[in-house]
């Protein structure tokens, strides 16, 4: 394990705030050669700024970056993978028409006589770096088709073809399987090895401890503590990250579960999930965990219809749901609030009165027509039971706080006055005061009797809300859990199929 | 560093196996359909088949192949050029024109001034396009028109015929080297340019990349604006050069020279297997699908079938190929995302 | 103000559709701006080009209109999806020529109207058929079907023409109400007008038009049928056409496979002059309206003018580009004057015209 004085890349009092909203501010930590560096912290913590700046997407505010103790100076991605600096992104983009090697030496191919490229070389020379890496994956072959792993091993090829010093892996393992977990895992110490700094974001305690050399905390877009890796336990890591006791969070309030509403049975989808069975009562909220890529968006836009179903039932109050009819699901009484906001919760660039009543809009209308005052007098009616904060009804949704645009998006499907509620990370990327909010809200729901079901990678949230905890785990159900049961181990431990390590 | 193997190599294989044989398909597929035409044909007529009947058959490719070519550099990054049809009109015209006043200038000079005048159409289109974001459609749609308009108001009724025409030049038109029509084998040889130019030049390889995924290729530092104004200049300058060709081989140019043309070429150029998403096809391909259409629009007076059936024959042919093109493609997309996913 | 941390884990980051402004506000700019200047050239026509401002050119004139306008009432809301239908005049030239062979195997003009558009609907239903059961573009699904419906058409009845029509419904259809200088057509004209505005601006369907244009997926997860809505509404596009390729067909006493040649243009020029963008989600009837009349107007004075008809295509297709070149330019424009960080102040993505369209291959 090599390890030089000097950093290879040092972050220095960094800080970018976007609009009024600092996202990141004065965060400060080394990144060494021959070391992998784990970065951790909640959603919100700051940690995607972090990355976009390393990337070249973003300039920073203040601070500056380092790299070999020159500062980074970059307009545009390119100018980032130029600094030796490469961004592993959970979701690759490749080019799916191209060759793998052509991927990897876009632009850059070896050429023979007359500007031509050399074929024969580009392949050899992409072989090459994948028996460095020490895996075997055809180079010829078209990257269309390729798994999610396999296309990170493509996006790491590139980065060692351009010689990256610095290689960010960000949340790379959330689709990956166990095998291709440890495949991974393989190349990532073989690149230490070769004197690469890695920064390695995620939110799995296990592979965190068992990979990295180093851990940097960060909470509320501040940097917390960055320590070797030895010194700290994940209890204290987890800790950190929260930084605050469980207790200060408003607790669900009892309530005693009526009748099962929401009947799943062996629902299934090749690809995504498979024999997902559990029930819902009135008053219940069913909180769905599990790590980024277990099947819980997926399962509950199966649920809601958006998603098809290979095999399975759906039963709200004691009748069926067609499948892959989002409408029919509607009809019963299922409202979905999705995971991705801006694409799928809301459309930016209509006003806030035409989101809020765009479910709502057929029953709005009298003999067809949408006339007179009916729209803007709900449109007022509901923003004003979330209190939402806006300029007028008529401005675009994105003109609002992350906060208040997730209230338009409850107060659309709210105003369905559903039996079950989904909702799919509920208070991703808003401010602490609007989450109390919707934590409230939600609670007063399954006060009133409506069945909720939450999807939610905050184990706080988690923890705090839940009357029971459905663990997911590579698209099945890997553990149910009572609110007794439920603590961060045990859903950590459940999640991820292994014991975490102390 | 230990070797780790990925998951066992037989899936990917079989992926690549699909694909290719598909794309060999495509090529083996419209081979077999001229074969079969061709053979149908000839059985009619044999004279179809014989050394005039080749050579016109030849002859008349030799403009569509051209033509296809040049909108494949576009059609793979995605975008479309309506407007080739008319930018050989303008260029056949003007070219004729030229050369009815200089004729000293002979083909060479010709030649230079057919790929001039449709390099300032596809740099017209390249403009409006790459700078002023204009999607492909609505640009190219507009200049099919202006460029035909300008057509006509230079030629103002008036047309160019033989005998205004450099012997010289005309006899360009008909020459043969080996029996094959010198303007087949010119095809030829720019189809041959620019099959290495898209299979062995980085630049070529670009425009793949941009057709295939514009934001990682802007990601990842290619020059796309460039790029894309290289490649609408080179469709323009290609329907420009067909425009020489056009009038060499004809003699006789007037204002509607080359209208409706464009659909020809862009059906020629999915029947080639070029993909409409972009980032895929061969210039040879489109090459093989103009060849096929030249055969079908031919063949159709032999075989006793209404010469007004060749349009709706082209737009049939259109839907046909991007239509089978989908099926394969979501067909081949879902069996490698089951196969690829880690939930059991 | 978004703060950008909605996302755990970063995607690369994705360049918006050009920046368009608020859209209450830049709308109302450029529908009345496209009003204005509807008023001004047809002030200006009517005082310097001679004939234009008679009775009897007004009558003309409204012929000439009406199936662009028509048309353009489907294609406006197909546009607002986020679609596009280039096949309108070859659809019409088909159901035209169906309508011609209809006639001349004897079937009388009452059953023929109905059924020609009913020939249309079909039409349309092969393009919805395309676009949203194979998901194939509709730039390159509705190019096909330009060229085969007009092939088809001249497969019907080739060179010729079917010109026997009763004088009955062809007076009708060139004439005036009454011995008013309006033609009769003018009532169904704005009947469809007024239907198609009502349904844009003022019913749930409209609204599922927008939202579908903006951001397809959010419209789906919002319970929207996408999908059957862009069939129905390619359906009602082909319709509509089968009921200009009679209106064509009775006001020339002519039916041909040649019969609007080369409308698609004007059609889809007036409908971008109009203001409609052709990104999709935006974009208004009234407008619309005035970029028909615009455009109409302006060939129609043209010709006045002794202009040719190529002069009129080349300003045909000149003003198609300017339509959606003009709020890109005013679009970047503005981008770089207001720098200054407003309540739209977001996380700066990548500016600039989108490469060569988006998977769509518009």
């Amino acid at each position: 394990m090599v390890r030089s004085d000097q950093p290879v890349l040092a972050v220095e009092g960094v800080g970018k705030s976007f609009g009024a909203v600092k996202a990141v501010e004065d965060v400060s930590f080394p990144l060494y050669g021959g070391e992998v560096h784990a970065l951790v912290g909640e959603n919100g913590a700051g940690k995607s700024t972090i990355v976009k700046m390393l990337a070249g997407v973003h300039r920073p505010d203040s601070g500056r970056i380092l790299v070999d103790g020159q500062p980074l100076e970059v307009d545009q991605p390119r100018d980032a993978l130029a600094a030796g600096i490469a961004v592993i992104y959970q979701e690759p983009t490749l080019f799916p028409d191209l060759s793998v090697a052509e991927n990897i030496f876009l632009g850059r191919q070896p050429l023979r006589w007359a500007r031509r490229i050399n074929t024969r070389a580009l392949h050899a020379q992409a072989a090459e770096l994948f028996t460095r890496l020490g895996v075997r994956i055809d180079v010829e072959r078209p990257a269309s088709g390729l798994s999610i792993a396999d296309q990170q091993l493509v996006e790491i090829a590139k980065a060692l073809s351009a010689e990256a010093r610095v290689i960010v892996m960000d949340e790379p393992t959330a689709a990956l399987s166990g095998h291709e977990v440890e495949r991974l895992f393989a190349v990532a110490r073989s690149l230490r090895a070769d004197g690469a700094a890695l920064l390695f974001i995620s939110h799995r305690f296990g592979e965190i401890t068992a990979l990295c050399q180093r851990v940097t905390v960060m909470r509320d877009g501040r940097h917390v503590s960055t320590d070797p890796i030895e010194d700290l336990t994940v209890e204290e890591m987890v800790r950190r990250m929260v930084g605050r006791d469980l207790g200060d969070l408003r607790p669900k309030q009892d309530v005693t579960p009526g009748k099962v509403v929401l009947s799943v049975r062996g629902l299934t989808r090749a690809g995504a999930f498979a024999g997902v069975s559990f029930d819902v009562r009135a008053g219940e909220i069913v909180a769905l965990a599990g790590l980024v890529g277990a099947g819980r968006s997926e399962v509950v836009r199966a649920v809601f219809g958006i998603d098809g179903r290979d095999s399975g039932e759906v039963t709200v109050n004691g009748r069926a749901v067609p499948a892959h009819k989002p409408r029919a699901a509607m009809a019963a009484g299922v409202a979905l609030v999705p995971e991705d906001r801006r694409q799928q919760g809301l459309v930016m660039d209509l006003s806030i009165q035409r989101n809020t009543t765009l479910v709502r809009r057929g029953s709005l209308s009298r003999f067809g027509l949408l006339l007179g005052g009916a729209e803007r007098r709900f449109a007022q009616d509901w923003t004003a039971r979330l209190q939402t904060k806006y300029g007028s009804l008529d401005n675009p949704v994105n003109t609002l706080s992350g906060g208040n645009q997730q209230k338009v998006v409850l107060a659309k499907w709210l105003s369905t006055e559903p039996t079950v509620l989904i909702v799919d990370e509920p208070t991703r990327g808003i401010d602490i005061g609007t989450k109390a909010e919707v934590h409230r809200l939600l609670s007063n729901l399954a006060a009133d009797g409506v069945a909720i079901v939450m999807v939610s990678s905050e184990l706080p949230e988690v923890i705090g809300m839940a009357d029971r905890v459905l663990v997911m785990r590579e698209g099945r159900v890997a553990a149910e859990l009572t609110r007794a049961e439920v603590d961060e181990r045990s859903i950590m431990r459940a999640a991820t199929g292994g014991d975490v390590a102390a | 560093m230990s070797a780790v193997d990925t998951a066992p190599a037989p899936e990917g294989v079989q992926d690549r196996d699909l694909l290719g044989t598909v794309l060999r398909f495509r090529a083996v597929g419209i081979v077999l359909a001229l074969l079969v035409l061709v053979a149908v044909t000839t059985a009619v007529n044999p004279r179809f088949l014989g050394a005039q009947g080749v050579r016109d058959l030849l002859l008349g490719a030799s403009v569509t192949v051209l033509l296809a070519v040049g909108l494949t550099l576009v059609v793979i990054t995605r975008g479309i050029d309506l407007s080739v049809g008319s930018t050989l009109g303008l260029s056949a015209f003007v070219t004729g024109s030229v050369l009815e006043a200089a004729p000293a200038l002979g083909v060479p000079g010709g030649m230079v001034v057919g790929l001039l005048v449709g390099a300032a159409c596809g740099g017209v289109n390249a403009l409006v396009i790459a700078v002023g974001g204009v999607p492909p459609l609505v640009a190219t749609l507009g200049t099919l028109y202006v460029f035909r308009g300008i057509v006509y108001f230079v030629a103002g009724g008036s047309r160019i015929s033989a005998s205004d025409l450099p012997s010289g030049f005309l006899a360009f038109g008909t020459a043969r080297l080996l029996g094959v029509p010198i303007l087949f084998l010119v095809a030829l040889v720019v189809l041959a340019v620019a099959a290495v130019h898209l299979g062995q030049n980085r630049s070529g390889r670009d425009l793949y990349a941009i057709g295939s995924n514009p934001e990682a290729a802007r990601l990842a530092g290619v020059a796309t604006t460039r790029r894309l104004v290289g490649a609408y200049v080179a469709c323009g300058a290609l329907a420009g050069l067909g425009g020489v060709l056009y009038a060499a081989r004809f003699g006789t140019v007037d204002a509607s020279a080359g209208s409706g043309l464009e659909l020809q070429v862009v059906a020629a150029v999915v029947v080639g297997g070029v993909a409409i998403f972009g980032g895929s096809g061969s210039v040879v391909g489109a090459a093989l699908g103009a060849l096929l259409l030249t055969v079908i629009g031919y063949s159709l007076p032999v075989l006793g079938i209404d010469q007004f059936w060749s349009q709706a024959i082209v737009g049939a042919l259109i839907l046909a190929a991007i239509g089978l093109d989908r099926v394969v493609s979501l067909r081949a997309a879902s069996s490698s995302r089951a196969k690829a996913s880690h939930v059991r | 103000m978004s703060a950008d941390t909605s996302t755990a884990a970063t995607a690369p980051p994705v360049p918006a559709r050009p920046q368009q402004a608020p859209s209450w506000r830049r709308f109302a700019t450029w529908d009345t701006a496209v009003v204005l200047v509807t008023v001004g050239v047809v002030l200006i026509a009517a005082l310097g080009v001679d004939n234009f401002g008679t009775g009897r050119n007004f009558g003309f004139l409204v012929l000439e209109l009406a199936p662009v306008l028509v048309l353009a009432l489907p294609l406006t809301l197909i546009i607002i999806t986020g679609e596009i239908d280039l096949s309108v005049a070859s659809t019409v030239g088909l159901t035209s020529a169906a309508m011609g062979v209809m006639w001349n195997a004897g079937l009388p003009l009452e059953t023929i109207v109905p059924l020609t558009v009913l020939v249309g609907a079909v039409l349309g239903a092969v393009n919805g058929f395309f676009v949203t059961t194979l998901g194939l573009p509709s730039l390159a699904v509705t190019i096909g079907t330009l060229a085969l419906y007009r092939g088809l058409a001249f497969v019907l009845l080739g060179d010729g023409a079917v010109a026997d029509w009763p004088r009955a419904f062809t007076d009708w259809a060139i004439g005036d109400l009454g011995r008013t200088p309006v033609p009769n057509v003018v009532l169904p004209i704005l009947v469809l007008v007024a239907v198609f505005a009502v349904v844009l601006h003022a019913t749930p369907v409209g609204r599922a038009v927008y939202a579908t244009g903006a951001n397809e997926t959010a419209a789906s997860f919002s319970g929207i049928a996408t999908l059957r809505l862009k069939f129905w509404l390619f359906v009602t596009s082909g319709a509509v056409a089968g009921l200009v390729g009679v209106f064509w067909t009775l006001r020339f006493s002519s039916a041909r496979g040649d019969n609007a040649s080369g409308l698609e243009l004007t059609v889809v020029a007036a409908v971008l002059l109009g203001g409609v963008s052709i990104f999709g989600g935006k974009g208004a009837l009234p407008g619309v309206v005035a970029g028909v009349v615009l455009l109409t107007s302006l060939q129609n004075a043209l010709r006045l003018a002794s202009v040719s008809a190529e002069a009129l295509t080349v300003v045909t297709g000149f003003l198609l580009i300017v339509s959606v070149l003009l709020p890109n330019v005013l679009a970047s424009a503005r981008q770089r004057i207001g720098r200054r960080s407003g309540p739209t102040a977001r996380p700066p993505t990548t500016p600039g015209p989108p490469a060569a369209g988006e998977r769509k291959s518009r």
